[in-house]
């Protein structure tokens, strides 16, 4: 069995404050977590504002370097990653999707450009990428999400509907050819149909690309629907995980039972 | 208009007291010296009675926060008002938005609405203790003297359950939800008849999101405030709201009471919508609408759905389907539906 990722034992603590009164703010406390190379699955992270789950998905990205701990992406220390093409190939391998599209695309640039900047900066395997070559990849890539390149060419954000950009934020993840997504609140804002082709999605890039995701969500019902496994996250400390439908059907711990019953059901009375 | 408002008329039979009609308002934006108009707010109509919770969904970029941001007259360019009305009714007396003058509609604005706007949490001034914030919002609109002035604050407070010991507090000492509450008591500290509220929970873990609807409702029943209700979740709507409209691409295509709108939705795109909620317990697969929300800078002809939709004819691409009653306080924007033919 060998591992994708492997989060082993990982913390984080933060030190806020001045010199006089610093105090220090455990946001990841002790976690370990794997992904298995033959077994891509989607696994969801779930738990209040504030729990460690943007941090723990940071760690993950190699945006932040655990305190402590060690965080292993396809056996190499992502702390340990030094040199700039390294750097640049693990990058490639672990994307992110970005966490609001109406803010992660800058409202005065063309949408296709910004896919076609990101393309450039990562085709540099067989030396600097032809124009063709470029856009035949970010097609390819919108193609994989549902889209085209005729429909985003030359258009700016808020000419995009709000689906057409949350799948060009994912494609935008896609063009380096990743192994891992990381996925942080993609659906907050968007409604239920979307949210449900959305995540639809996810589980489709999954069985057709063998992507790994980690879904990070408030949304216990799509967590529900869509992943494998679920992790249940309170104040920097896994309190439960397992099987996502088992886990959410008979929840254990007094916390995830509490997430449960907070949810509102759309069956009114 | 007349039918219509008698239609739309719940529990008492009182006036509505806002009435929107015909309203559109577009962002024009210059791209290589040509003008595109984005509709955001294409041809709706609505009433809202005195003390009802009404609730617009849509999915983002449907045209929800453009639209009432049109209704509180809250616009400026790019966006702007091509045509219609929005027409409120304050103890008695018609307020006609797009009427008023510039001090007129601020007075209206203070005296009988609070609109809490979208991504408005953080008003709360961060480097200062929250009574300023209070008093620098609210003191000047309310004609109090201070002491009068302080007793109702922490009175509102108290009745929203919220501890006055809050006030000498810096937003950052808060949880995000206690923080959020304090807004919205904040929000709502000067007894508006009228509470627009967009996207108030959204990004909220669910028991946060929890506490703060029921505190909102809370708000609503207490001071019997009128409320229009914004946000892109069915199952939020299904707790809160009495009626809910449904708008698609800059159109309201359905309206309807919050039951019959989850049990007997007719436009295809709100059964669509009905049926794809996920729930915990149910793992059935949801299929996936064909194709995407259009953009509006170049909307579809016809109806709007019209590229998605299971049931389009001929005419739909050619004709747009009015909002018709099928029944009372039921309207539906489909050419499919028997009545709505009209
Ligand atoms: N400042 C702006 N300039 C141009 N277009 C805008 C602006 N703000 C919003 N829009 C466009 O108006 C449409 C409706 O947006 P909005 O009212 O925010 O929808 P919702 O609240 O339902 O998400 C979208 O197509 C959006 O891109
Ligand atoms: S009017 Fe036509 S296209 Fe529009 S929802 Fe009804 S059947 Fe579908
Ligand atoms: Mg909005």
């Amino acid at each position: 069995m060998s591992l994708l990722l492997d989060i082993d034992h990982v913390g984080k603590t933060f030190l806020q404050g001045g010199l006089l009164s610093r105090r220090s703010i455990e946001a990841v406390k002790d976690i370990s977590l794997q992904i298995e190379v033959e077994r891509p699955e989607i696994l969801s992270v779930v738990g209040e504002s504030g729990s460690g789950k943007s941090t723990l998905a940071a760690m993950v990205l190699g945006q932040q370097l655990p305190t402590r701990g060690r965080v292993l992406f396809d056996g190499v220390d992502v702390a340990s990653i030094r040199s700039r093409a390294d750097r640049c190939a693990f990058m490639a391998k672990v994307q992110p999707v970005l966490q609001n599209p109406f803010e992660a695309f800058n409202p005065l640039k063309r949408v296709d450009r910004y896919l076609f900047a990101t393309a450039a900066n990562f085709m540099t395997a067989n030396g600097k990428p032809t124009r063709q070559e470029i856009e035949a990849r970010v097609d390819r890539v919108l193609v994989e999400v549902g889209l085209t390149l005729a429909e985003v060419r030359g258009r700016f954000p808020h000419e995009l509907s709000g689906g057409q950009l949350q799948r060009t934020a994912i494609a935008r993840a896609l063009i380096p050819e990743p192994r891992l997504l990381v996925a942080d609140e993609p659906v907050s804002m968007v409604d239920a149909s979307l949210r449900m082709s959305i995540v639809n999605l996810f589980g489709a890039l999954r069985d057709r690309l063998g992507l790994s995701i980690i879904y990070i969500t408030h949304d216990l019902a799509t967590a529900y629907y869509i992943s494998d496994r679920i992790i249940i996250m309170r104040k920097g400390e896994v309190v439960e995980r397992g099987d996502a439908r088992t886990v959410l059907d008979n929840p254990q711990h007094p916390y995830s039972i509490a997430l449960k019953n907070a949810v509102l059901t759309p069956d009114f009375a | 208009m007349q039918t219509e408002a008698l239609l739309h008329t719940p529990k008492a039979a009182s006036e509505p007291i806002l009435a929107v009609e015909n309203l559109k308002a577009y962002y024009t934006t210059k791209a290589f010296g040509i003008d595109r108009d984005i509709r955001a707010v294409d041809d709706i109509s609505l009433t809202i009675a005195k003390g009802e919770i009404y609730g617009v969904a849509g999915e983002s970029s449907s045209g929800k926060t453009s639209l009432i941001k049109t209704i509180v007259g809250a616009i400026r360019p790019p966006l702007h008002v091509v045509g219609g009305s929005v027409c409120f009714n304050f103890e008695g007396q018609a307020y006609n938005i797009y009427d008023l003058g510039p001090d007129e509609l601020q007075t209206i604005r203070w005296r009988h609405l609070s609109y809490i706007m979208q991504g408005s949490m953080n008003v709360l001034n961060p480097v200062r203790r929250i009574k300023h914030s209070f008093f620098d919002f609210a003191f000047a609109h309310m004609g109090l003297d201070r002491a009068t002035f302080w007793d109702k604050v922490r009175e509102h407070l108290r009745r929203l359950d919220l501890d006055p010991g809050v006030l000498d507090s810096y937003p950052h000492q808060l949880s995000g939800g206690m923080r959020q509450r304090t807004t919205i008591a904040l929000a709502t500290v000067c007894t508006p008849e009228f509470i627009v509220a967009d996207e108030p929970t959204t990004a909220l873990d669910v028991i946060v999101q929890r506490d703060v609807l029921t505190m909102l409702r809370d708000i609503q029943r207490d001071l019997g405030s009128s409320f229009l209700f914004v946000t892109h979740d069915m199952s939020v709507h299904a707790t809160v709201s009495d009626r809910i409209g449904i708008v698609y691409a800059g159109r309201l295509v359905e309206e309807a009471d919050t039951p019959t709108l989850f049990r007997g939705a007719r436009h295809p795109y709100t059964q669509h919508l009905v049926a794809s909620l996920p729930k915990i317990g149910d793992a059935t697969r949801r299929a996936s609408l064909s194709g995407r929300p259009p953009s509006l800078a170049d909307p579809p002809a016809g109806c709007r759905f019209h590229p998605r939709c299971p049931l389009a004819m001929d005419i739909c691409s050619k004709q747009v389907p009015p909002l018709n009653p099928l029944a009372p306080r039921h309207r539906v924007a489909c050419f499919a539906v028997s009545g709505a033919t009209s």
